[in-house]
């Protein structure tokens, strides 16, 4: 239930006796303050099944209810109805660091938080050495913790966490933290858990790439009920088809003044002129873009690149802004005609820069315009919704 | 998708609304590393960075010992009825009272305190309380080798009654749990606890026998007297320690409320604990 009166997000006896004292003085008109209840269902009609061995992802916008439906299964909170069967020891990585203490150094928070997931003495003793390399903390294992560098916080928790060895693991969205290697490492070892331990993984993160590198299927939360469940590629792409995605760019009005160069809009085309957003695969994509160019230099670029669904690049065009300009107006137009084709059936979106060759960045759009591409008969149409690669080429075979 | 081998296939656990945890104790079980891990925590961190560290342990309960002795006995000049000394009969009731109510604070703000863990992790809550319980005791532990002491220093040997004093120990303990229980799970859905905690406390040294001896309360008020739980344990404590003598009615009136105390805990904190992440 949400309340909708009242700043306090908890119950304190002086409020409730107080209010129950005032009714007694209702007689009098005087009416005491009502708070108005909402029933709030955070999560309803969830049904679904998983096998072991599973590596499940789950994703969704912020607040369809995915980490209270981790919350549910760690056992944390109580489903108000229905149930859950669980068959196999589950252990919930929802936080990194849980029960750290920052007076304790790291030795003894190893013990203190692996005892906290949930393994013995035995075990983390047995794993400590392999705990302490993972993290590579090894010469600061007796400073207090709260002397660590964010990152080596991170590593260590996490060290904990990967060598924790229940039969299902959930994780949620702990992986956004750390740098890059950290986070290759980690992916690494969830992954070795994974598939070489065949253990079933519940995994929630909005990093479209991580989830279909690691999961062999998904589930699509919206505002607390199921909205898909199946393949990675299938779920990401109704999420992302979910976000309503325009294909056109403008410019946002109030950084105007404030730059001298910026892109002012871009529209995705087809050839006769119309604003699409969905193509087929033999039709040619045009670009059609805009920049206010106040503070014109030589060595200033335009840069187009496509990107698919996981943000993996797909091409990069760059062209000199000198191509376009003319001196007696401020603003360049142009257009670009992709090839037909070649781009695989999927959905793209596009990353739009104006900066010079020596780096200066003067404005950039990323993730946007998303359009899509349909087959219509190529000769991979029978694995649409597979990962084939994001383009498809004829190359020329010979038998030998 | 599975087809029907729900039948076939045996469950470990199934979580439902308003389901009695049959696994709980199961679980308590399972998790029994973490009464003592989460004590040693506290103790750890307790006396970090601090110059004197573990001899704090040893110079709070000594200090307040030596003011009430000058205070009760030398000012108010309150005597012994027994024939032990003054300060020993004052620590022989300090002693409980101090591990109860130290016990009784830190359990009753122990699930706020930790709800950084309550609100990411599984584990059954009750081991909260139970460790901040546990982690008094260690500190009760060391007071009674200051008690040891004091009755060396005053040549005094205590009577065979002591062999009773480890069955008022674990009635203290469950005093202290039982109420420390109800308190924290009250504590976290009306935060007002945290400040009338405090209060008890203070009252309660007044009502207790820890300055005064059981024998000065008039007959009327014996009976209003003994429902307070910790005077059948400081009785208890003072009849094994110095021989005292001790009114057995009195005892049983408070085993009464510590059992009771004990019961409605347990109940209202298993009642509460579904709701403490919502809560916290």
């Amino acid at each position: 239930m949400i309340k909708h009166e009242g700043k306090e997000n908890y119950t304190a006896l002086r409020d409730v006796l107080a209010n129950n004292a005032k009714k007694i003085f209702s007689f009098s008109g005087w009416k005491p303050k009502k708070f108005t209840q909402e029933e709030f269902w955070a999560l309803k009609d969830i049904n679904f099944d998983i096998e072991a061995g599973d590596r499940v992802g789950i994703i969704g916008r912020n607040g369809a209810g995915k980490s209270t439906l981790l919350k549910i299964l760690s056992r944390i909170t109580e489903p108000s109805q229905g149930s859950i069967k669980i068959k196999g020891r589950i252990a919930s990585l929802l936080e990194v660091g849980t029960g750290f203490h920052p007076e304790l150094s790291g030795r003894e928070n190893i013990f203190l938080n692996g005892a906290i997931l949930g393994m013995s003495r035995n075990e983390i003793k047995k794993h400590f050495d392999a705990i302490v390399d993972f993290a590579e903390v090894e010469r600061f294992l007796d400073t207090p913790v709260k002397r660590y560098s964010s990152g080596m916080y991170v590593r260590l928790a996490f060290a904990v966490a990967a060598h924790l060895e229940p039969e299902i693991l959930i994780v949620d969205e702990v992986l956004a933290v750390g740098d890059a290697q950290f986070q290759k490492k980690c992916l690494g070892k969830m992954e070795d858990v994974s598939k070489n331990e065949g253990r079933t993984v519940l995994f929630v993160s909005h990093n479209m790439g991580v989830v279909a590198q690691l999961c062999t299927s998904a589930v699509l939360l919206n505002k607390g009920t199921i909205d898909f469940i199946g393949s990675v590629s299938a779920v990401v792409d109704k999420y992302l088809r979910n976000q309503s995605f325009t294909n056109e760019f403008q410019h946002n009005k109030e950084a105007i003044g404030i730059k001298p160069n910026f892109i002012k809009s871009i529209k995705i085309k087809n050839e006769a002129g119309e604003n699409v957003s969905s193509f087929s695969f033999d039709q040619h994509i045009v670009i059609e873009f805009s920049c206010q160019i106040s503070n014109y230099t030589p060595d200033l670029l335009i840069g187009i690149g496509m990107q698919d669904k996981t943000n993996s690049r797909v091409f990069t065009v760059v062209k000199e802004v000198e191509y376009f300009f003319n001196p007696e107006i401020s603003e360049i137009s142009g257009t670009l005609k992709l090839p037909n084709s070649l781009f695989a059936p999927n959905v793209y979106s596009f990353v739009f820069a104006l900066w010079t060759k020596m780096g200066q960045i003067h404005d950039v759009a990323e993730n946007v315009c998303v359009i899509s591409i349909h087959d219509n008969g190529t000769s991979l149409a029978a694995f649409e919704g597979a990962d084939y690669g994001s383009v498809i080429i004829n190359p020329v075979w010979k038998s030998c | 998708m599975s087809q029907n081998i729900d039948k076939q296939e045996k469950w470990d656990l199934i979580l439902k609304a308003g389901s009695s945890e049959k696994n709980y104790w199961k679980d308590l079980w399972r998790f029994r590393e973490l009464f003592y891990i989460l004590s040693w925590r506290d103790i750890k961190v307790r006396y970090k960075q601090t110059v004197l560290g573990a001899a704090w342990s040893i110079i709070r309960p000594l200090l307040t010992t030596i003011v009430f002795t000058v205070v009760f006995n030398k000012i108010a000049k309150l005597q012994n009825p027994g024939n032990a000394p003054y300060a020993l009969m004052v620590f022989a009731g300090m002693l409980p009272w101090q591990f109860f109510s130290n016990a009784l604070s830190e359990s009753s703000n122990s699930l706020i305190g930790n709800a950084n863990l309550i609100t990411k992790v599984y584990f059954p809550r009750m081991i909260i309380p139970a460790s901040s319980v546990i982690t008094s005791m260690v500190d009760f532990a060391i007071s009674f080798l200051i008690l040891v002491a004091m009755c060396c220093w005053y040549q005094y040997l205590p009577s065979w009654h002591i062999i009773f004093l480890p069955l008022f120990i674990l009635i203290a303990f469950f005093c202290a749990f039982g109420v420390g229980l109800y308190l924290t799970a009250v504590n976290v859905k009306y935060r007002d606890f945290r400040y009338i905690i405090p209060f008890i406390i203070q009252f309660g040294l007044y009502i207790t026998p820890v300055g005064f001896s059981s024998s000065v309360v008039g007959e009327r008020w014996k009976f209003l007297y003994s429902l307070n739980p910790m005077v059948g344990v400081i009785d208890g404590f003072r009849w094994c320690i110095l021989g005292d003598s001790m009114s057995l009615s009195s005892l049983l009136i408070s085993l009464t409320t510590t059992l009771l105390f004990l019961i409605l805990g347990l109940f209202y904190f298993r009642k509460m604990e579904k709701t403490f992440a919502d809560n916290i």
